[in-house]
């Protein structure tokens, strides 16, 4: 592992750029050369899975399908992550710019913008900008129109298949995989699904050049990254900082002085501890995030916060699979029993079983990473479950 | 009860009358009517020739599609960790008592539904709620009782 590389401010992702010179250059590009530079840049997926942007595109690519798609994933829901909303609120164009950008390396005419039904005032305006964009590539010579689906209070369709099926006007329940999006994807056409972020950062890419952009971050994580941070902080908000800085320069910055856990990743990230701030590193190579960053103070019961995380996906599980439909309920349950007492403290290791067994057996990735916080909160904090 | 044959037809004017048209057009309904009512999607069912409870089966699959009554304004309070930790109870609690109803639970007059939600993405800004798409934040029992107000002059 390479040593933390500390705490550094970047300013990419809303730094304003001449849209029309940026794509006009891009237009120029051929498609393998772009693909050539995301590629080069090592720019990993910015809702949290972390999948090299540069293969999507170059996987959707290689299909012979006549028809297309870019999809642009804004159904931010990760409890503790709001970036993807300053990010279309601030600089929309750029996330339509890396959508064109997208759909000229993949040869897809058409994009879609999945927004969040929580994020429906930002529609007009969103609208608005769309309309001065599409003019504006019209006569730069792209053949790419962009539409808005909007969703309708689900977080399953954060997932890229729920999210295909939602725009369909189905149910939103994750596909089996594979076939994978880049084979079939909305519609069951080949399509590149990318997160807000990861658009942008691809357009910023192609406007700085990829040895740029390597230069910031790590290794295994490239780059810099918007950081939502909340919780015990007196600094909330958004920040990008680049990758690479451990928890504990993050919490040098961030903290209030008292701080005894970050939830890194959201309630399907992991929890760590104040005795693992030094050793852990924010990115691929240690705890990876979409973005989302909780700071908990030692006021806070992290029984509490165990509980409103199971809370969130006992709601949110879509039900279509066993491991996760009931495992979300159980889990919730279980935790309630030993903390008023119903039920010894070693039923925890009966559940953390449980949680070993969805992440084995659950269809998706909501059921997949439950266990994340559950385990990293009950071995940090388990008397606190207890008790 | 709302007549709703009319506003399905422009909305299958507008959206089209095809499987991916459905959801444009439930939310359409219930940014008019606040909810869907099951004549409404007995109707959209016709307009789009599918059966009723695919319509239903899709509908019920969101929490912001209703198909239980809800009033003019819907409510909506974060319940997700920062905003819990950050003073969700009084507001909630405020929001019961100035209109005087419990959570889940529609005013008499049809203007006001209060219910809680996952994390709308306003964390840095908790407590938060949302107004039918309105999102009000940084909230204070005094501010919050403000803007129920101001909604009820309306």
């Amino acid at each position: 592992m390479e040593s933390n590389k500390g705490l550094t401010k970047v300013d990419l992702i809303f730094e304003k750029v001449d849209a029309r010179e940026a794509l006009t250059k891009a237009f120029k590009m051929t498609n393998d050369e772009i693909i050539q530079q995301i590629l080069e840049s090592g720019l990993k997926g910015r809702g949290g899975a972390g999948f090299p942007t540069g293969l999507k595109w170059k996987y959707t690519a290689a299909e012979k399908e006549p028809v297309k798609y870019i999809v642009c994933n804004a159904d931010e829901g990760e409890p503790g992550t709001f970036k993807d909303r300053e990010i279309l609120d601030r600089v929309a164009y750029k996330v339509y710019g890396g959508m064109a950008i997208a759909g000229k390396a993949i040869n897809a005419k058409e994009g879609i913008v999945y927004l969040r039904g929580e994020y429906r005032f930002l529609l007009p305006k969103l609208m608005k900008e769309l309309e001065t964009f599409h003019k504006m590539i019209g006569e730069i010579g792209f053949d790419f129109r962009i539409k808005y689906c909007l969703g309708s209070g689900a977080y399953i369709c954060g997932e890229e298949s729920a999210l295909f099926e939602s725009i369909q006007g189905e149910r939103g329940e994750p596909r089996n995989k594979p076939p994978y999006p880049t084979t079939s994807g909305v519609y069951g056409k080949p399509t590149s699904i990318n997160n807000v972020e990861t658009l942008v950062t691809a357009m910023m890419i192609i406007q700085h050049g990829a040895k740029r952009y390597t230069q910031l971050g790590t290794k295994d994580s490239r780059g810099s990254k918007v950081f939502s941070v909340s919780g015990d902080t007196p600094t909330p908000g958004i920040f990008e900082l680049e990758l690479g800085m451990s928890v504990q320069n993050f919490v040098t910055e961030f903290g209030d002085g008292d701080t005894k856990a970050v939830q890194v990743g959201g309630a399907s990230g992991f929890c760590v501890p104040r005795k693992k701030f030094n050793e852990t590193i924010i990115g691929f190579e240690g705890v990876p995030t979409g973005g989302s960053m909780k700071l908990f103070n030692s006021s806070r019961s992290m029984y509490n916060v165990l509980h409103n995380y199971l809370d969130f996906f006992a709601e949110e599980s879509c039900g279509q699979c066993t491991p996760c439909r009931v495992g979300c309920q159980q889990l919730l349950k279980g935790v309630e029993k030993v903390k008023k007492g119903e039920a010894k403290s070693t039923y925890l290791n009966e559940l953390t079983k449980l949680a070993d067994t969805m992440k084995i057996a659950s269809k998706c990735g909501l059921g997949q990473s439950v266990g994340n916080a559950f385990k990293s909160i009950v071995e940090n904090f388990r008397e606190e479950i207890i008790y | 009860m709302y007549q709703v044959g009319n506003l399905v037809k422009e909305l299958s004017e507008k959206h089209g009358r095809k499987r991916d048209s459905l959801m444009p057009i439930l939310q359409g309904i219930v940014e008019r009517h606040n909810y869907l009512t099951d004549e409404a999607m007995v109707e959209v069912a016709k307009e789009l020739d599918i059966s009723a409870a695919e319509v239903y089966g899709t509908a019920s699959f969101y929490t912001f599609l209703d198909t239980s009554v809800r009033g003019k304004y819907v409510i909506r309070v974060c319940k997700t960790i920062t905003c819990s930790m950050k003073g969700k109870a009084d507001i909630l609690q405020t929001i019961e008592d100035v209109l005087k109803i419990k959570v889940g639970e529609t005013t008499s007059d049809k203007m006001f539904s209060l219910i809680e939600t996952n994390c709308i993405g306003w964390c840095h800004k908790a407590p938060a709620i949302l107004i039918n798409e309105i999102p009000y934040t940084e909230l204070t029992v005094e501010k919050v009782v403000e803007i129920i107000k101001d909604y009820m002059h309306k």
